[in-house]
């Protein structure tokens, strides 16, 4: 059993995925919670499907894949944001044609000849590839996420409450939402080196999604997010490195357990704390957890 | 005279260029108490959203000499929000404070007067959600109260609540007014409006305005609700509305407060 839990740090690069996949599941973890109750999975998930031109043109130009990553996330998000203008009515149906289309031409480049092997490691990420310039990477920015998140958390928990409602002279909605946008769209990017263009959006929003079903605060929610992302981010490279499977689908397997445990603890506790809701709707259910 | 806290002159409201509520003229002095009748979408939450700067008139003038904070009607508030009646309390320090500053101690035990302020002091810790209608109407109230504003839109605040906490909260807004504060308060209820210094009659246009012994009067109201006017017995000068007017809908306040 030691070894089993020993063995991967003997090597070098799964030290390395491992501080990596902590680093991106506190981050995400921790932004995951305003991206669920903001109700912006699909704008993240987006974002990450629309940069996959960019991230495929660095690997065949031989440039950093951040690089590539940015300017990809920068034109998807203008892009994303032009269409949802103008067509304000179908802006959904607009922003999926642009977003596919974005993925289309990442997958055509993909498939070209001149394409370098391990382009897939682009789709699911390549925790184990890490070099010790991406996690001073993901270390930097994703510190910058959360001091933004602490900087920023009584406005983001006011806008999201009701926006517009109970405002005058309290932040603007529009900038605060923009803001957070941004702060995804980093996220997303710092993700990607790990897990991938088609997994990042998992560990965005399912550690968050499983937090949410077990409390009823805020700042509770945020903390579990992070450990549930973090566990479940070591517990996939752990089955990955000794069961030889992929690690990104190794830790979104790890999430999506964590969910539905979520979901079954939450569901035993409803049937015991709260059989008597239906009797009597204006007593306050006192501190469910 | 002291600058009055709202002044109005030829101002018409409206949504995309179209008018909804035209000809307003009135001032309000501060420390004020002014109710707002209408009938529904007689252009109260329309009036409200043009003091609170979320729109801009389409004509005319209007200056707001106040902070403001607004109770919303429907609360447009999310039950789904992990939050505590506190931390919704606590946001409306947000207003006052700068931008680079997080709401404290001082500003949380602010909140917590506030709620006490409400008579919600002992559910302060509970969720958001979890509370009654009326219940989460008065953590509305004591947010915009935390916000410490100098002007207070209520819409529709007495909808929902029952007799005790009806006569509570208009004992709040009575002291409020004593502490200086100018207080709007759309209503349903012509014999509330009467009890406060001003009254405000809208119907697409201003029907009436001033001090409520001479503002509502029979034509008035029928003006205001167009004719379906039941008079009260032995008080044939004045009328109340038919029952459909009073939409008790969705809170249900018992006695677990
Ligand atoms: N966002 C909007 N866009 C366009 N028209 C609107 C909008 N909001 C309200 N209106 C219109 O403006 C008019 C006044 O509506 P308002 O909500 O101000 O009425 P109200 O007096 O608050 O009614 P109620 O008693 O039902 O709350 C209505 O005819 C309504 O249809
Ligand atoms: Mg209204």
């Amino acid at each position: 059993m030691i070894d089993w839990l020993v063995d991967p740090l003997t090597h070098g690069f799964t030290v390395r995925a491992l501080i990596e996949i902590a680093l991106l599941g506190v981050t995400s973890g921790a932004i995951g919670c305003w991206v669920v109750l903001y109700r912006i999975s699909y704008s993240a998930e987006s974002l990450a499907h629309g940069m996959f031109p960019g991230l495929v043109g660095a690997a065949l130009l031989g440039l950093p894949l951040m690089l590539g990553g940015a300017t990809g996330i920068i034109i998807a998000g203008l892009l994303i944001a032009v269409v949802g203008r103008l067509s304000a009515d179908a802006a959904d149906t607009a922003i999926a044609v642009v977003v596919t289309s974005l993925f289309g031409l990442g997958v055509l480049l993909a498939l070209s000849p001149d394409s370098p092997p391990g382009i897939q490691a682009l789709l699911f990420g390549d925790p184990l590839g890490i070099t010790e310039g991406q996690l001073l990477v993901t270390a930097l920015l994703g510190a910058t996420v959360l001091a933004a998140l602490w900087f920023g958390h009584d406005r983001l928990l006011a806008v999201g409450f009701d926006g517009d409602a109970g405002r005058a002279g309290g932040p603007s909605p529009g900038l605060i939402q923009g803001l957070l946008l941004i702060l995804v769209a980093v996220t997303v990017l710092v993700g990607v080196q790990g897990l991938g263009n088609l997994l990042v959006a998992a560990i965005l929003v399912g550690p968050a999604a499983a937090a949410r079903l077990l409390t009823d605060r805020m700042k509770p929610m945020i903390l579990l997010s992070a450990g549930i992302a973090v566990l479940s981010g070591v517990a996939g490279l752990y089955l990955s490195f000794h069961g030889r499977v992929a690690a990104g689908a190794a830790i979104v397997a790890c999430i999506l357990l964590a969910y539905l445990s979520a979901a079954f603890l939450a569901a035993a506790k409803t049937r015991l704390v709260r059989p008597t809701r239906k009797e009597t709707p204006d007593e306050p259910v006192t501190q469910l957890v | 005279m002291a600058e009055p806290a709202i002044a109005a002159a030829h101002m018409s409201l409206g949504y995309a260029g179209r008018a909804v509520l035209r000809g307003l003229e009135f001032q309000v002095p501060t420390g004020s108490r002014v109710g707002i009748l209408g009938p529904n979408g007689g252009g109260k939450t329309t009036l409200f959203r043009a003091l609170t700067g979320e729109i801009e008139p389409l004509s005319g003038h209007l200056e707001v000499n106040a902070t403001t904070a607004t109770v919303a009607q429907t609360d447009r508030s999310r039950l789904d929000y992990p939050v505590s009646a506190l931390d919704v309390a606590t946001m409306g320090s947000l207003a006052r404070l700068p931008w680079w500053k997080r709401p404290g101690r001082a500003e949380r035990r602010r909140a917590r007067e506030a709620l006490a302020e409400v008579g919600l002091a002992e559910l302060a810790d509970s969720t958001f959600g979890d509370l009654s209608g009326g219940q989460r109407q008065r953590v509305l109230i004591a947010r915009a109260l935390t916000a410490d504003a100098e002007l207070l839109l209520m819409d529709e605040p007495f909808t929902g609540l029952d007799t005790t906490n009806e006569q509570r909260l208009e004992e709040l807004i009575d002291s409020l007014a004593v502490k200086g504060r100018t207080v709007m308060i759309a209503t349903h209820e012509v014999e509330q409006a009467e009890r406060w210094d001003l009254v405000l009659c809208l119907n697409g246009e201003q029907i009436s305005f001033g001090d409520p012994a001479v503002a509502i009067s029979k034509p008035v109201l029928e003006a205001t609700y167009g004719g379906h006017i039941v008079e009260i017995p032995g008080q044939p000068e004045l009328g109340v509305l038919p029952a459909h007017h009073h939409h008790h809908d969705e809170g249900h306040e018992g006695a677990g407060q």
